[in-house]
């Protein structure tokens, strides 16, 4: 008996590459997240105690002394581990793995018992702790195709499965399966430089696939055994090969 | 056959008994030893083997069911303080329900906090009431006798405390029963691989034997308190006489209740160590450092009967000294749970020292994290938390400490205090400086926290203070079955010297 399914196959399989020599810590993809997802606006007070609500951040790590200082950006959002921990804790069932190797969240499902928070290394699970509440001038913005989260349960990244949904669909009609570039989440849509790219790993043709297997490429907290759908390519000259 | 029979036949088969041959110097140098074990067990029974209680039958029932019948203007007052205190708890708990979860101090990655703390201490707490006693019950331990009402009862109130928490710390108080197996349209079941799921089953089962485990013990004791209800005219006589199952007393009624009450022990002692373990594998299960240890289980479960034996200890001092039942609840029986507490407390220093010592040892970076934040933001805790432990266990050695119940409050709060502080320590710290260090912060709780903290203690003082008048606190049956009437009695033209127990 296994505890995490992850060797199933798939057609598809979800993967991003987030390349962080392109990453100049802009945050453009946090605000084309927030739109898209109708992440809520938790105001100052809220990021001031540590309830910030964006499903991708850009951590800040600053490197030596001054003047040598060097400042890396780490865009850090869901990981979609295939041996996710929040998964398995829940317990619900709120948090399950899809075929696709997406790790998903049913909001009607959650009661808040933020286990899964408490088991996620990479702190990139978000917690409604009052209602929703949206600046004025993106309340009649919201997107219709992701519902609003009500308080009390658990929310994250969720590869904007409603664009997944849209190019499955598409593909669906013209009869053929998805290529690769027909699906992007909103992060990789704004991101200027280009640095994140999203698509189906199990294509052996697609681009991630092909990133994923070049020598940069590492994932998060390797060590963790989680394996994340995730990777990023390491920053820093002298780390380019 | 009293104990004091059993040795005596012991000490014979010593001295006498066959395959032994000794030279006359081994012989007296043994019978100087055996003198001296002797007046060794002279003392000790003087001090420890006599757990009688000095009274006829009809005071010994008129002082235990006192507390029960007769009710002081105090009381009164005492309950309306607890009600009023709960009722700023219930306030802050509709608020938190209405507004959200943000009236707490938790936020990322603190999900848990206080809340969780004060779950687990009531858990623990919760503990040793029923092992304790139905440990004593199966070891026929004479002193538990007068204590076991007490301690069971403070089992079963604590975990009805503790089962709060879960409910009043989810973020949709109002979905909770998604975690129970409910038939549904949809066939949705619960996540049984969640320790969450495993907790709340073992919670329920532990609350419905330390229930039954209360109850069946309380039936010849319900009889008993029904008769007298019944000859005063007592408004009590009504759910008395349901209750006691129509128990006459006769030899069918204690075969069976000795059955059952034997069994519901065994069963017991093997529930409530698994229940303690459950409740760490919350914390166990999970990939966190300093939550991700194999030692959690013992530990827990040693912990939560530290913490509950000092509430026992707590709990039936201000009892006696409220209800004036120091000739039922001796001193005796106090200095016994002080040796128990004692015992406990070392194996608990030693559960410290290897968690402490093996973490540190291994100097693992993440867990070192969370480490020297411990020490760096919570040191009067963590003083606490072992200080009130390593107290216990260098008084605690002492009779004179161990009789003197001014110094036995204290001790046991200490203990409770430290108690409460590791579990505090144990939820806290871990999930301020865990694995992601862009995500480190500190953690306060917030006034609604410590609202709904401090109605739960009131919650649990009211339980018990109405427990007290409608059934009786002490357990009467057992201390009158502990009753050794000896004396001689003639049989044609002999006087033979007969014990005689209920």
């Amino acid at each position: 008996m296994k505890i995490f399914n992850a060797d199933k196959q798939n057609d598809y399989k979800w993967a991003m590459v987030i390349d962080l020599d392109r990453c100049d810590g802009c945050g453009a993809c946090v605000i084309g997240c927030q739109t898209e997802n109708n992440v809520p606006t938790v105001g100052q007070d809220d990021v001031a105690t540590g309830r910030s609500m964006h499903w991708i951040r850009i951590e800040r790590y600053i490197e030596g002394e001054y003047p040598n200082v060097k400042v890396r950006f780490l865009p850090m959002m869901c990981q979609h581990c295939e041996a996710a921990p929040c998964e398995s804790v829940c317990p619900v069932y709120a948090t399950y793995h899809n075929d696709e190797g997406l790790n998903v969240q049913v909001y009607n499902r959650c009661i808040g018992t933020r286990f899964c928070g408490n088991n996620c290394p990479y702190s990139v699970r978000f917690f409604n702790w009052w209602d929703p509440s949206f600046d004025e001038a993106t309340r009649n913005q919201l997107n219709p195709d992701v519902s609003v989260r009500e308080r009390g349960i658990m929310e994250k990244c969720s590869f904007c499965m409603q664009r997944i949904r849209r190019g499955k669909d598409h593909a669906k009609d013209e009869g053929r399966p998805v290529k690769d570039g027909d699906i992007q989440p909103a992060c990789a849509q704004t991101c200027p430089t280009g640095a994140i790219t999203f698509g189906n790993i199990n294509d052996h043709e697609s681009k991630v696939h092909e990133m994923v297997h070049g020598k940069r490429a590492y994932r998060l907290f390797e060590e963790k055994g989680t394996h994340p759908s995730v990777y990023y390519l390491k920053g820093g000259a002298e780390n380019v090969f | 056959m009293s104990s004091e029979t059993a040795t005596g036949h012991e000490t014979h088969s010593h001295t006498h008994g066959g395959g032994h041959h000794h030279s006359p110097e081994e012989l007296k140098s043994l019978t100087e030893l055996e003198g001296l074990r002797d007046s060794a067990r002279n003392k000790a029974k003087a001090d420890y083997g006599d757990a009688n209680i000095y009274l006829s039958e009809k005071d010994f029932n008129d002082d235990s069911l006192r507390p029960m019948f007769e009710t002081k203007p105090g009381y009164f007052l005492f309950v309306i303080a607890l009600a009023s205190v709960m009722a700023v708890g219930v306030a802050a708990f509709v608020r938190q329900m209405v507004v959200g979860m943000g009236v707490t101090g938790l936020h990322q990655p603190v999900f848990w906090g206080a809340y969780i703390a004060t779950f687990v201490f009531w858990v623990g707490l919760s503990h040793s009431g029923t092992i304790v006693s139905s440990i004593l019950r199966l070891t026929m331990a004479n002193w538990r006798r007068p204590i076991l009402r007490g301690a069971e009862a403070m089992t079963a109130f604590s975990l009805m405390v503790a089962g709060l928490f879960p409910m009043i710390h989810v973020g949709r108080q109002w979905r909770v029963y998604y975690m129970f197996p409910l038939p549904n349209q949809r066939e949705l079941w619960p996540n049984f691989k969640s320790p969450l799921m495993w907790d709340m089953m073992a919670i329920s089962i532990y609350l419905t034997g330390s229930l039954t485990f209360l109850y069946i013990g309380l039936l010849p004791d319900i009889a008993t308190a029904r008769d007298r209800a019944i000859s005063n005219g007592n408004w009590r006589a009504g759910y008395l006489r349901l209750l006691a199952l129509g128990w006459r007393g006769g030899n069918y009624d204690w075969a069976v209740y000795n059955k059952a009450s034997l069994f519901l022990a065994v069963i017991i002692l093997c529930i409530a160590p698994s229940v303690h373990t459950i409740v760490s594998w919350d914390f166990a299960m999970t990939m966190t450092p300093g939550w991700h240890t194999t030692i959690f289980g013992p530990y827990f479960v040693v912990g939560a009967i530290n913490s509950g034996v000092a509430g026992v200890i707590l709990l039936m001092i201000i009892i006696r000294s409220i209800f004036k039942l120091q000739h039922i609840i001796r001193d005796l029986h106090i200095d016994c749970l002080g040796q128990l507490q004692l015992v406990i407390a070392l194996i608990w220093l030693y559960f410290y020292f290897c968690e402490f010592n093996v973490t540190w040892y291994s100097h693992k970076p993440e867990e070192m994290a969370v480490w020297d934040w411990q020490w760096e933001r919570f040191p009067l805790q963590l003083i606490a938390m072992v200080g009130g432990t390593a107290l216990a266990v260098g008084l605690l050695g002492f009779k004179k400490i161990r009789r003197n119940m001014k110094a036995m409050v204290a001790i046991t709060i200490l203990i409770n205090i430290g108690m409460y502080c590791e579990r505090y320590l144990i939820v806290v710290p871990v999930l301020s400086h865990r694995d992601n260090p862009y995500k480190w912060t500190d953690y306060w709780a917030s006034p609604t926290e410590l609202s709904i903290i401090l109605m739960s203690f009131c919650f649990f003082a009211l339980l018990y203070a109405v427990f007290i008048k409608v059934f009786p606190i002490i357990t009467m049956a057992d201390v009158k079955e502990g009753v050794v009437i000896s004396g001689d009695v003639r049989l044609g033209k002999h006087a033979v010297r007969v014990q005689v127990k209920e």
